[in-house]
């Protein structure tokens, strides 16, 4: 038997607003505090604390967190060479996440619209697209990016080209498998039949069903851009010294995992967290998005398991 | 029936309820019947009226959670098998009731003969070895009427036919010999000229082996063909049960009443005089190759998809394709919206050819030749909101109305198909099938067109809502001077609608005639077929007599 959803009565009120709904989850709140938090750190924290990331302390070296002898600044604790693990991470905050989103952002349009490309069309520029994406598939992502890096020389710009170029693939592969799908589907047909244009069926009626799916792999794929930093970073090709990421903290501190955790510890949690946040807030997301799921956020609390008799 | 005897199985008071985040919602509530050897029990029903959901709970085939059986058992012989543990069900289910599905298709394993999948039925109930097993095996398939069952076992399913795949589902069903066999809407998807013949296996293995058959559907003329008794389902609860004659003679519920009259009656109308109106569209010599490169010459060998179809429109006309699954006629209405290209022929709209169009000319042709799909579950897209599915053809067609008039109109046209002007802002897995059709054929009437083609669109509907959709295509063709192209697979339903049709076969057109003139004298012997082949009520035909109409066929075909 087909479950068959039967209409609502007449008189229903109003759906909440987007806003409202996401207020209303718990999780997905705190997921979007932290998120805003982290971003307002990045964008103005560097000027508050630039000097103090920067400046030894040898008292200080590997102070354990939660004390304040040395003021509030070492309440994280502080590394080798004593300093504030605060205040480095909410400068390394801007680097990280402005590397991360640009290669994330940049790998995402453009695979997705490759993807589209690849999948809604029948001629060689699809078949193409697809043997290029083949070729950067097969080869190793680290060599591809130490090679480039090496050839081109290690800077911010460079390492962003390369993490996105690397991470392209995954988008445009699923990209081009749901578009594959969804043009069989029969509204593409109806909407041809109406006269609709090529651009139109993708940007309208394609588009929108994969871009959900396409910002729950950008979420998961954050963590691995920003890890994929720390190794270039670590092998000398990323981010250059004095300039740090959180990727590059963590594996700065992973030799003194045994007597200084805390020096890996708080960039690994930061990063941790924020992929977190962004996981969640893309599957709220992509319920909120697809108009026969969206009952369940629009459920009122504790209004679950109430019998109703279908009429 | 009486008090004494213990009927085979028996449902008693059953509820079920299905638990979900949104709250629970009742399948069925308070159902009970019952069913005794070698009879047929009908549960009748539309989508969503709790027939499947009884029958499941026999087999046990309700997962749990979400479900939950709230009242009620079941009985086999007497014995109470609500609550039977994994093993005691697997060893119940297939050896004392067996069960077959509507897709034979997706229930038998694509990557295993058919020997491999009928021997599984004993060795998983441990009656015998594998020899054994595979020499049983050919005994049914010899049953069941497969041709030449000793080379066809190693044979995988793809490699049968539709209607041989399901004699197949029968064929593992009856394996074990069970009392009880449920078919679950056995004969939706097959063809109407192998309805017949499935059936009849039915009715034959009934007589031979005194099976009791509990047998689903929504189809009044199967229903009729096949019940000794029946009950009418709508709801989750029974409106009516009774002798199957008298259900149909004299309906007593009000639903069951309004069911009967969504029968297509058969009454005689008058030949209607031949339209001489002008052309709207001229159909000449439309051919279509599938996997043939453009202007590639196909070989003699090949087979066409559709060959040589010529036919004429003419304003306020509506002509009707008719064909079995394969007959090409999808694949005519893809070509005429040049949805698909044509290998060769050509299609006059207003005398001009459709197929040489170029970009724009073909815009404005669009606006005036509309389509309206079979599937209404997939014809539109879910995220988009009522109002911006119907109002798309006026973003692609900015000169129709401007953007200002936009939610008046789209309040008009919804009234004009019977919905209300507030669904506007809903999305289309709010509604039903039928109204989801409603609204599909909203968007065709937005670009205000001349020619609509509805290829299969009311098939995927309850028949009682195939009328109404009907009903609603008739008057807008009388309101807004329409004309038709309707494909389908189901003949009775054009013939109050279509005043021409045309029998599709093969991709070749068989027979063109008047409508009332086709019913009346159909010319070749496979309209005759087409025409005969619903299922006649059990109660006008002969008791253990087979009928001499699917007699034949089913010797001719054979499967």
């Amino acid at each position: 038997m087909t479950p068959e959803i039967t209409l609502a009565p007449p008189k229903r009120k109003r759906a909440p607003s987007a806003p409202l709904l996401l207020l209303r989850d718990p999780m997905t709140a705190l997921a979007l505090g932290y998120l805003i938090l982290i971003a307002l750190v990045a964008i103005l924290g560097p000027m508050f604390m630039a000097d103090l990331a920067a400046k030894p302390n040898f008292r200080a070296r590997n102070l354990a967190p939660f004390t304040l002898e040395q003021g509030w600044a070492f309440v994280l604790g502080a590394d080798t060479l004593g300093r504030s693990l605060l205040a480095r991470l909410v400068v390394a905050a801007r680097t990280t996440l402005g590397i991360a989103v640009c290669a994330v952002m940049c790998s995402l349009v453009l695979g997705g619209l490759l993807g589209l490309v690849a999948g809604y069309g029948r001629g060689w520029l699809s078949a193409a697209i697809l043997r290029v994406t083949d070729i950067v598939m097969s080869f190793p992502s680290l060599l591809l990016a130490l090679i480039v890096l090496y050839s081109l020389g290690p800077s911010v710009l460079n390492l962003v080209i390369v993490l996105a170029v690397t991470r392209i693939p995954i988008y445009l592969r699923t990209t081009r498998a749901e578009v594959l799908e969804v043009r069989q589907r029969m509204f593409v047909s109806a909407a041809e039949a109406l006269g609709a244009s090529d651009t139109r069926i993708i940007f309208r009626h394609i588009a929108p069903i994969v871009i959900p799916t396409l910002l729950t792999i950008g979420a998961i794929d954050f963590a691995t851009v920003v890890l994929a930093e720390s190794s270039l970073s670590f092998l000398g090709l990323g981010v250059q010294a004095p300039a740090f990421t959180w990727g590059s903290m963590v594996a700065t501190g992973r030799g003194y995992l045994a007597n200084a955790w805390w020096i890996a510890f708080w960039p690994g949690l930061a990063i941790l967290l924020t992929t977190l946040s962004l996981n969640i807030l893309s599957s709220w997301w992509r319920t909120y998005s697809d108009p026969h799921q969206r009952w369940r956020l629009e459920l009122p609390r504790g209004g679950r398991g109430t019998k109703e008799k279908r009429s | 029936m009486t008090g004494a005897r213990t009927p085979l199985v028996a449902v008693e008071n059953l509820t079920v309820d299905f638990h979900s985040g949104a709250g629970s919602f009742r399948a069925v509530e308070g159902v009970s019947f019952h069913v005794d050897p070698g009879e047929t029990l009908v549960i009748l029903g539309e989508s969503g009226s709790g027939k499947s959901v009884s029958s499941s709970a026999i087999m046990g085939l309700i997962d749990m959670p979400p479900g939950e059986i709230v009242t009620g058992r079941i009985l086999y012989e007497g014995r109470d098998i609500t609550h039977l543990t994994e093993a005691e069900r697997a060893a119940f289910n297939g050896s004392k009731i067996a069960m077959i599905f509507q897709d034979p298709l997706s229930h038998l394993n694509p990557v295993f003969t058919i020997g491999w999948q009928l021997a599984e039925v004993y060795t998983a109930h441990g009656k015998c070895d594998r020899a054994e097993a595979r020499r049983r095996s050919v005994e049914v398939l010899r049953r069941v009427g497969i041709p030449d069952p000793e080379t066809r076992i190693d044979w995988y399913p793809h490699q049968f036919s539709g209607g041989q795949r399901q004699r197949i589902m029968i064929g593992m069903a009856i394996a074990l010999d069970p009392k009880v066999l449920i078919a679950d809407e056995p004969t939706t998807a097959l063809d109407v000229s192998v309805q017949g013949q499935v059936l009849e296996l039915m009715r034959k293995l009934q007589r031979e082996d005194g099976l009791a058959i509990i047998m689903i559907t929504h189809d009044l003329e199967v229903a009729a063909s096949m019940a000794d008794r029946i009950v009418v389902m709508n709801q989750g609860n029974i409106v009516e049960r009774g002798e199957a004659r008298q259900v149909f003679a004299r309906p007593r519920h009000a639903y069951t009443r309004r069911l009967m009259s969504a029968l297509p009656d058969h009454d005689a109308k008058a030949e209607r005089p031949e339209s001489t109106a002008e052309p709207i569209l001229e159909v000449r010599r439309l051919t279509k190759y599938y996997g043939l490169p453009a202007g590639a010459e196909p070989r003699p060998a090949m087979k066409p998809a559709v060959g040589d179809v010529s036919f004429t429109l003419r304003k306020g006309q509506t002509i009707g394709i008719v064909g079995e699954s394969g007959s090409g006629k999808s694949t005519i209405a893809r070509m005429l919206l040049r949805l698909t290209p044509t290998t060769s022929g050509e299609v006059l709209f207003h005398g001009e050819d459709v197929l040489a169009m170029d970009r724009r000319r073909l815009l404005a042709y669009r606006r005036r030749a509309q389509m309206v799909f079979q599937d209404p579950y997939s014809s539109m897209n879910p995220r988009m909101s009522v109002f911006r599915i119907i109002s798309e053809p006026w973003i692609i067609h900015p000169d129709i109305l401007p953007k200002a008039k936009w939610r008046d109109r789209v309040a008009e046209l919804l009234g004009l198909v019977g919905l209300r002007p507030e669904h506007a802002d809903r999305h289309p897995h709010q509604f039903s099938g039928g109204q989801r059709q409603r609204i599909a054929i909203a968007r065709a009437l937005a670009c205000d067109p001349e020619l609509i083609v509805c290829d299969e669109a009311v098939s995927a509907l309850d028949v009682s809502i195939q009328m109404q959709v009907i009903e609603l295509l008739a008057d807008l063709r009388e309101r807004l001077g329409l004309s038709y192209i309707f494909i389908t697979h189901d003949l009775p339903i054009v013939r109050d609608f279509a005043d021409r049709v045309l029998v599709m076969k093969s991709g070749r057109l068989v027979e063109e005639q008047e409508t009332e003139a086709l019913f009346r004298r159909p010319r070749e012997d496979y309209t005759r077929m087409l025409v005969n082949a619903a299922p006649k009520p059990k109660w006008e035909v002969e008791p253990g007599a087979a009928r001499p109409a699917e007699r034949a066929a089913t010797e001719r075909v054979g499967g």
